[in-house]
């Protein structure tokens, strides 16, 4: 007699129907029915969120990218020039030419309004200056029709935006008066304003209180993109050559468990660590130039490589040994196997390790903070040396100095800023899941 | 098939090629191989059986010094290959596994194209002046592997996308590509269906005019068909080793007896 005999169906128990569910099945399904619905429920809240962000970025973000500006057609005769060139106040000359156009051009709209020129000065800036660079350098457009695009100033612009009302005015502004508003009204009214994008944003440089419009990102996005340079090269080598060594060649004893525990360990470190460490040695101690991008490279360089160690070492894991054991078997050395065999297999996961990487250095501000990388910096490196060693900012730095400055114009910038910061980290992820797709291989 | 066969088959010649003394091999604390003595001749298949885990698949990989790749693994006792220790200091395990080929238990080809497959070897090893004689090693070793007719037509596509059967083969043309002396095969036909059994196992027969081929096999049918000399392994000792004939209708050892009638194991 065996076991199972002990086990048979009790005789007395009733028998069940399959198309009938029993109690225990019922509570079976409806837990998982209730998991399910837990499921749904954390997703769509995770969306929810994202949806918030993307909304609330979008809609602060987006009118830095626009750019008020007024188009008056213009003409400018030899005489006109002449006259203007020997005048004592020679850009106040154009000025008056520049006011004329502009009431004539507003007149033949049929639009009626009183302005003077320092109105015209407060909304669209220098213009007689503007003009005269213009026609100084293009003496052949002399007598010839031309539609002068005019940046608003930023308060027009907010104005525009509706960021900026009536009542916003407080008495005793220099910089706008109440009377300016019905001018842009009339402007806006005769078919003047435009709404352009604004490429100074992209390609411009931080500027002081009294320009806040003109402030653009392109001089940290250089000063980000410089310091990625650095941590491209010195991370990428020396992350993929310890995790080879580590993962292939090192024996396993205490010393490498020890080193395994502390690379594990460095990746958790807080940014601000790393900065404080960075301020340490590479400044104080190794007297390299402060604010500099290839400070900053590097200390996000030691951010960065224990995120690429351990997905380097994941991926190279990731291998089956079988491969190995090919290699090996048919007379490759070790390190054959790992170059010639190992390494393409785990190159896929190695990239993408890499690109995030670089992303989270991209994004990462604290360290920076620390380095001395969120100064004033109004000028591009002039060359592509300095581009490491002169003072620059960063993306995320500058999109935080914008923030902490008092005036409404810098802080849509900071916005801005953070929709450029996103749109370089989108761009880099997305590579990372094509170059994953791309080279993936299965075995 | 008629198992006996084998008792007719005479064997051709009895030169020895790997001569194994006192072999013991430790995993840790795990004594996987007691004390192997073994003489395995050239130009025959030899083929060891035993239950799992009793330390045939172990003893194979020794010979081309395989197990040096296992950090806790410790071999002690001489192997010799052509009266040379193997486990000489100044014996290089790149060159002895060049010299001692290998083809695993489960398929494992390069995820590369068929040609790059085979023509590996032959590359790191030099033996290729030029591409035409590169190709000329490729073809005879896919002629060996007897998978030259299947896949001729597509050299370029990857070896990962043949059939199991093809891929062993593949495995096995990319073994014989560098010119070993000796060809390991550690259950070569456990992830194949019978029919490409049936072609490994005609393959192996047409190996052994050139090589000393050792083989691992669960399959007591294969090893009858397959070899001249049988080792047969049990709880890490090397209990009986024969002509296969002798082993199979006359073993001495009453463990012998009892696993290949199906007793143990």
């Amino acid at each position: 007699m065996t076991d199972a005999s002990l086990n048979s169906p009790d005789a007395s128990r009733p028998a069940k129907s399959l198309t009938h569910e029993d109690a225990r099945t019922k509570k079976r399904n409806a837990s998982e029915r209730r998991f399910r619905m837990y499921g749904v429920a954390a997703i769509g809240t995770g969306l929810f969120f994202l949806l918030a962000l993307l909304t609330a970025i979008l809609s602060a973000g987006l009118p830095a990218f626009k750019q008020a500006v007024v188009e008056v057609p213009f003409t400018l005769t030899q005489e006109e020039y002449d006259e203007a060139e020997k005048a004592l106040l020679k850009t106040g000359v154009y000025t008056e030419y520049f006011i004329t156009s502009l009431s004539s051009t507003m007149d033949a709209e049929g639009v009626e309004i009183e302005f003077d020129k320092k109105a015209v000065e407060r909304l669209l800036g220098k213009v007689g200056g503007e003009l005269r660079t213009y026609y100084r350098e293009n003496e052949d457009d002399l007598g010839a029709p031309i539609a002068f695009e005019l940046a608003a100033a930023s308060r027009v612009d907010r104005y525009l935006k509706g960021t900026f009302t009536r009542d916003d005015l407080q008495a005793g502004n220099r910089f706008f008066m109440p009377e300016d508003f019905d001018l842009i009204d009339a402007m806006r009214e005769a078919g003047l304003v435009k709404q352009v994008f604004n490429w100074n944003f992209i390609t411009g440089v931080d500027t002081g209180v009294d320009n806040p419009g003109g402030a653009g990102i392109g001089a940290s996005v250089l000063g980000s993109f410089f310091m990625m340079l650095v941590v491209l090269v010195l991370s990428l080598p020396i992350g993929v050559a310890a995790s080879i060594y580590l993962e292939e060649f090192a024996p396993k004893n205490r010393f490498t468990d020890f080193i395994e525990v502390n690379i594990a360990n460095l990746a958790a470190v807080p940014s601000i660590v790393f900065g404080i460490l960075g301020l340490a040695v590479f400044i104080q101690f190794a007297h390299l130039p402060q604010s500099a991008p290839l400070v900053g490279g590097l200390v996000l360089t030691l951010m960065t490589l224990p995120t690429i160690i351990i997905s380097t070492r994941a991926s190279l894991k990731a291998v089956p040994p079988s491969i190995r054991d090919a290699a090996l078997g048919v007379g490759a050395s070790k390190m054959q196997a790992v170059f010639h065999h190992v390494l393409p297999l785990a190159a896929p996961g190695i990239l993408t390790g890499t690109i995030i990487g670089l992303a989270q250095a991209l994004g990462e501000t604290a360290p920076l903070l620390l380095i001395g990388m969120v100064g004033f910096v109004a000028r591009y490196p002039e060359t592509f040396v300095e581009g490491f060693f002169e003072p620059n900012s960063a993306v995320p730095a500058q999109i935080y100095n914008w923030a902490a400055r008092s005036d409404a114009v810098f802080t849509e910038k900071a916005w801005g800023g953070i929709i450029v910061l996103l749109l370089f980290l989108i761009t880099m992820n997305t590579i990372a899941v094509i170059l994953r797709r791309r080279f993936e291989r299965r075995w | 098939m008629n198992d006996m066969r084998s008792l007719e088959r005479d064997v051709d010649t009895n030169d020895v090629k790997i001569a194994a003394k006192g072999v013991q091999v430790f995993y840790g604390d795990n004594h996987a191989i007691k004390d192997v003595d073994v003489q395995i001749d050239d130009k025959t298949v030899t083929a060891f059986i035993g239950p799992s885990g009793c330390g045939k698949s172990t003893f194979l990989r020794c010979i081309n010094r395989m197990n040096d790749t296992i950090d806790v693994c410790r071999v002690t006792g001489d192997i010799h290959i052509d009266g040379e220790d193997i486990y000489d200091p100044r014996v290089d395990p790149v060159q002895l596994r060049a010299k001692v080929g290998m083809v695993f238990q489960k398929p494992n080809p390069f995820p590369k194209s068929i040609y790059d497959n085979v023509a590996y070897g032959p590359r790191i090893h030099g033996l290729a002046k030029n591409k035409a004689e590169l190709d000329e090693i490729v073809e005879n070793s896919l002629r060996r592997g007897a998978i030259w007719d299947e896949v001729k037509d597509r050299l370029d596509a990857p070896g990962t996308g043949l059939s199991g059967g093809q891929q062993q083969r593949l495995c096995i043309a990319r073994a014989v590509a560098t010119e070993p002396e000796v060809l390991l095969m550690d259950e070569p036909c456990s992830a194949l269906d019978p029919i490409a059994t049936a072609q490994v196992e005609e393959l192996i027969d047409e190996l052994r005019q050139s090589y000393s081929v050792v083989i691992v096999t669960h399959s007591m049918q294969q090893a009858a068909r397959v070899s001249q000399k049988t080792a047969f392994f049990h709880l890490g000792n090397l209990v009986e080793y024969g002509e296969t004939g002798q082993i199979f209708t006359n073993p001495v050892d009453p463990r012998t007896e009892s696993y290949i009638t199906g007793r143990i194991g």
